[in-house]
């Protein structure tokens, strides 16, 4: 059959560089699985974008659909065919609506009864039809998180589109959508390109780049690693390449050329971060340091465009950067001019969330829990004093001119600022280390006192949201609630607290809120949800750990407060399921469970009224168990909490060998039924062995 | 290019791209979008193209004439067409070169910003424009206005003036810039920068702007059950400022500032309801005149 390549391009306005590769995937996605569903064949896809334009390139798609023939089945025998032999209003309604003629009917066997049969051979329409009757429909399913309506069309779309160049082969197919018709002309870079028109798909890249656009993502990426490399060798600088910048960068521009500009070296006395930042988050600038890594008073900025007057360019952008970094400047000096006290202070004025008062009243709660956690902790006096004293004044630097400014600066500051103030180092430290994991893959806080007021702050933050009824749906989490309870829950682990449990945090949490009148709802029905909100945290963290599904749901069914705990267990599992005994110890478990269930569940063991051996000896055994087992716990030692029930196994299978549980003795069956349920409550505080599966 | 020049140049062209030339408005405001010729004429569906300069008052912005960008008042050139038109990236970008600012000598981008007046109901997506690196224009599509859906989009192109300035006449200060030949920024708004900032910030009385505030209040409601839109919006405008006014001088507690915030939107609501029925009940008479139509 026939092929020919294909060539669809989205002319629009200048998208925000965050959404230019999603757009460019979904593109594909979209139609491919059109192709699909209209069973074009075609070959491989290319795709490109840049902030004007979303493309791609399908190669050798068939000049017509796939032939198609099909069998539809219709009303039964007795309902399409009258007494006489004729067909019925049935069955010619069946054939009008199947678009064959009443002779092309046939009656076939179905499952013990006849039916009526429409064979149907489809033809395949001409690819260029169906693209132009349905791509806008394609085309507009293609969304964004934020879209946007403009002139009087109805459309949305991420910005206006402005063109489109629909080329199949030679042809250009007239497509309308965004009340736009789509053609074989394209437009060049803004101001160094023209329009021009396309002879073919494969000669988009090239023509494009004779008006000055790399339409590949890659091709502009690698263009402007490189000139940022040449400009390194050059002035023997070294710039950090920032890969998020750099593909931001990427999808500003459509033609990358590097130029640097200086700053007043004075500025190097302010923070590396506030020079960083300024320069990073709200110029889109590289920042330049020489081979030991101190920053340079030069920035990197690309521009969109050529060598053209590179210096005017320069200047303009050194005039703006300096203005930035005065203001940077005055917020410094300023700032250090406002005690701590004060900064604190002000906090009450600050609203956390409309139904949670002020941030001071959050750093209160915050206050309180770190407290009760030390208890438990059973801290030192002196590391009490230092963690106290973060608690408190671990949000100070939100009151600060410069993190009003720049608010990624939060932490940061508070660390710089306490240290310019004479705070313990630790104490400034744990400012900063509080704020981690700020996200998924970040780094934990290391020092004990980061950790305490990070698991207090993100708790405090998730259990007040739930509090108020503010919960994540679906793949909306506008507050970062998932992530800062997995943060709570990775600290616990990496902190190894077994100390602590979840379930008590959360407990002091709700019980905080409700004192201070902030719980809105249902107090036991909170918890329960918070309490399925942390399994599925743990759930994501042991998934993450390569854990098998089936052994992450037999320890998530167990107890899942003490997270370090659920871990270890998990990996002790992960080390058992490799061996061949493990099969019969869980077979044993199993046993002793199912049956246990049959008992009455207030019976109590009675001892003398066991009278065959292996009955002995098992009690015995779940004693020594339960015994070695709650030593185990208290040392939070999983594979010794492991060992000790696994011992059970041997015993439980000599139990079953000899002795007939579901004795016609009520009192000795019951007896028989409670030792059982003793093996369950001890093997279930370590598992539900019964979620884990064997290959048959 | 003096201010001045800067501003007649911004006038003659979009005059010759069809827009009204409109003066500033004569009650306070905050920004040029405040403006009734923008507020109220963005709403329903006749089309509007205009352009005037709008000084605007941010009472916590002032700095008593001492820092060298911030201010209690700047100056705004604002443009709206609606609906808005195909070309409009290119009719903006042909009106820098008025100003003399050549694009292929100079680095001029797009960059994102969602716009959001919550106070107004308003909300807006597109782009700063960066020239070399300055925000220059702030360019919107209205998505909303007073809680009303925008049908159709109108574009709204905010100049800085005193930003645009600084660039083209290659100054640090803005007390430093040259409104025309022998006149400084400075010399005519040094001193209302000090006073207005003095007076935000330390001398205004408390008392008597939250008691305007209510009265303002209550006479846009006045106005409303009347049916007079533009009355009633003067004192939604009135209400804004002495709220800004409040908030400068730090009266307004964290937990009273949404209620305040709230009295003012449901205002702008319900102005920019009762302005389309009052005009559709005219028959929206300008529903036929100018603007650019798609099919």
């Amino acid at each position: 059959m026939a092929e020919r390549d294909l060539l669809l391009e989205i002319g629009c306005e200048e998208m925000p560089a965050r959404f230019v590769e999603g757009g460019m995937k979904q593109l594909e996605e979209k139609l491919n699985h059109w192709f699909d569903g209209h069973r074009i064949t075609y070959g491989s896809i290319r795709t490109y974008a840049t902030p004007r334009r979303l493309a791609v390139i399908i190669e050798k798609v068939a000049d017509r659909q796939a032939d198609v023939e099909e069998e539809v089945r219709g009303p039964a025998k007795r309902i399409a065919v009258d007494e006489e032999g004729n067909w019925t209003k049935a069955a010619l309604g069946f054939a009008r609506k199947q678009g064959v003629s009443a002779e092309e009917l046939q009656l076939d066997e179905h499952k013990g009864e006849t039916y009526v049969f429409a064979r149907k051979f489809q033809r395949g329409l001409p690819t260029v039809d169906l693209l132009k009757e349905e791509l806008s429909e394609v085309l507009g399913n293609i969304h964004f998180p934020k879209t946007m309506r403009w002139g009087d069309r109805r459309t949305r779309f991420i910005r206006p589109v402005r063109w489109l160049v629909c080329l199949f082969g030679q042809e250009s197919v007239s497509v309308q959508w965004a009340g736009v018709t789509a053609s074989n002309r394209t437009r060049g870079h803004r101001f160094l390109g023209e329009e021009i028109t396309l002879d073919t798909p494969s000669d988009y890249v090239d023509a494009l780049r004779n008006e000055w656009v790399l339409v590949d993502v890659k091709e502009r990426r690698d263009e402007i690693r490189n000139q940022l490399k040449r400009m390194e060798e050059e002035h023997g600088w070294n710039i950090p390449i920032d890969e998020g910048l750099l593909n931001e960068v990427t999808h500003l521009v459509e033609y990358p050329t590097a130029l640097f500009g200086r700053f007043e070296e004075s500025f190097l006395e302010l923070p590396a971060a506030v020079l960083i930042t300024t320069m990073r988050e709200h110029q889109r600038y590289f920042p330049v340091e020489d081979q030991n890594g101190h920053l340079l008073p030069y920035f990197v900025t690309v521009r969109n465009g050529d060598h053209r007057s590179l210096d005017i360019v320069a200047k303009g952008n050194e005039k703006v950067l300096s203005a930035r970094l005065a203001d940077a400047r005055f917020f410094y000096e300023e700032d250090q001019k406002l005690s701590i006290e004060k900064a604190v202070s002000k906090l009450d004025q600050v609203v956390y969330f409309e139904d949670l008062g002020t941030i001071g009243d959050q750093v209160r709660r915050i206050r309180h829990l770190v407290k009760e956690l030390a208890e438990w902790l059973d801290l030192k006096k002196e590391e009490r004093t230092n963690l106290f004293r973060a608690a408190e004044i671990c949000k100070f630097d939100l009151s600060t001119l410069m993190v009003d400014e720049f608010p990624e600066l939060s932490g940061v500051m508070g660390e710089e600022y306490a240290i310019k103030a004479g705070e313990n180092p630790e104490v400034a430290r744990g400012i900063m280390e509080h704020h981690y994991p700020r996200f998924s893959s970040d780094q934990l806080p290391e020092g004990m006192i980061g950790s305490l007021i990070s698991l207090a702050d993100k708790m405090d933050a998730v259990v007040s949201a739930f509090a108020i009824g503010i919960q994540p749906t679906g793949s909306q989490d506008p507050y970062g609630l998932r992530r800062r309870a997995s943060g709570v829950v990775q600290i616990m682990v990496g902190q190894g607290w077994n100390e602590i449990t979840l379930t008590e945090i959360i407990d002091l949490c709700l019980n905080r809120l409700e004192m201070d009148g902030w719980l809105k709802r249902e107090k036991e029905e909170v918890k329960k949800e918070l309490i399925s909100f942390f399994t599925l945290r743990m759930k994501a963290l042991l998934q993450e750990e390569n854990i098998r599904y089936d052994l992450i749901d037999a320890v998530l069914e167990s107890d899942i407060s003490r997270p370090r705990m659920v871990l270890d267990k998990a990996k002790v599992l992960t080390e058992e399921v490799e061996k061949e005994s493990f099969k019969t110890i869980v077979e044993g478990f199993s046993r002793a469970a199912n049956l246990a269930a049959k008992g009455d569940p207030d019976a109590k063991i009675d001892g003398d009224l066991l009278e065959k051996w292996s009955e002995r000896k098992l009690f015995a055994a779940i004693k020594t168990a339960s015994e070695r087992f709650e030593s185990a716990r208290n040392n939070q030692d999983a594979r010794e909490m492991f060992e000790a029930i696994s011992k059970l196994a041997t015993v439980i299978h000599d139990f079953f060998d000899e002795v007939l549980v579901m004795a016609d003795d009520e009192v000795t069956r019951q007896n028989r039924l409670a030792l059982l349920r003793e093996i369950d409550r001890l093997t279930s505080g370590f598992a539900a062995f019964n979620k884990i599966v064997f290959a048959s | 290019m003096y201010i001045q020049d800067i501003i007649l140049n911004l006038q003659s062209y979009w005059s010759s791209k069809g827009c009204v030339l409109a003066q500033p408005y004569d009650v306070e405001k905050g920004a040029g979008t405040m403006n009734p010729m923008t507020f109220l004429r963005c709403l329903g569906p006749e089309p509007w193209n205009v352009a005037y300069v709008e000084p605007s008052r941010r009472p916590a912005d002032g700095r008593y004439g001492e820092n060298p960008n911030r201010v209690y008042q700047h100056h705004q050139f604002q443009v709206i067409m609606k609906p808005s038109p195909d070309n409009i990236q290119e009719l903006y970008l042909d009106s820098l070169k008025e100003l003399g600012i050549d694009p292929l000598q100079h680095d001029i981008r797009f960059v994102e910003d969602n716009w959001e007046n919550p106070a107004m109901g308003a909300a807006g997506l597109g782009w700063e424009v960066w020239l070399d690196g300055m925000e220059v224009t702030q360019f919107t599509y209205f998505q909303q206005i007073g809680g009303q859906e925008a049908n159709p989009v109108s574009v709204e192109l905010t100049y800085g003036l005193e930003r645009l300035a600084s660039y083209i006449q290659d100054k640090e200060n803005i007390y430093e810039l040259t409104w025309v030949d022998g006149v400084t920024y400075g010399d005519i708004f040094k001193q209302p920068e000090y006073e207005h900032s003095k007076y935000s910030f330390e001398v205004s009385d408390t008392d008597k702007l939250f008691q305007w505030f209510d009265d303002y209040e209550k006479e846009a409601g006045h106005a409303l059950d009347e049916n007079l839109v533009f009355s009633a919006y003067d004192y939604v405008l009135k209400c804004s400022h002495t709220f800004n006014l409040l908030d400068a001088r730090g009266a307004i507690s964290v937990s009273e500032r949404t209620g305040y915030l709230a009295r003012v939107r449901s205002l702008a609501r319900r102005t920019a309801r009762q302005y389309v029925e009052e005009r559709e009940r005219l028959g929206f008479p300008m529903l036929n005149q100018g603007g650019v139509r798609h099919g």
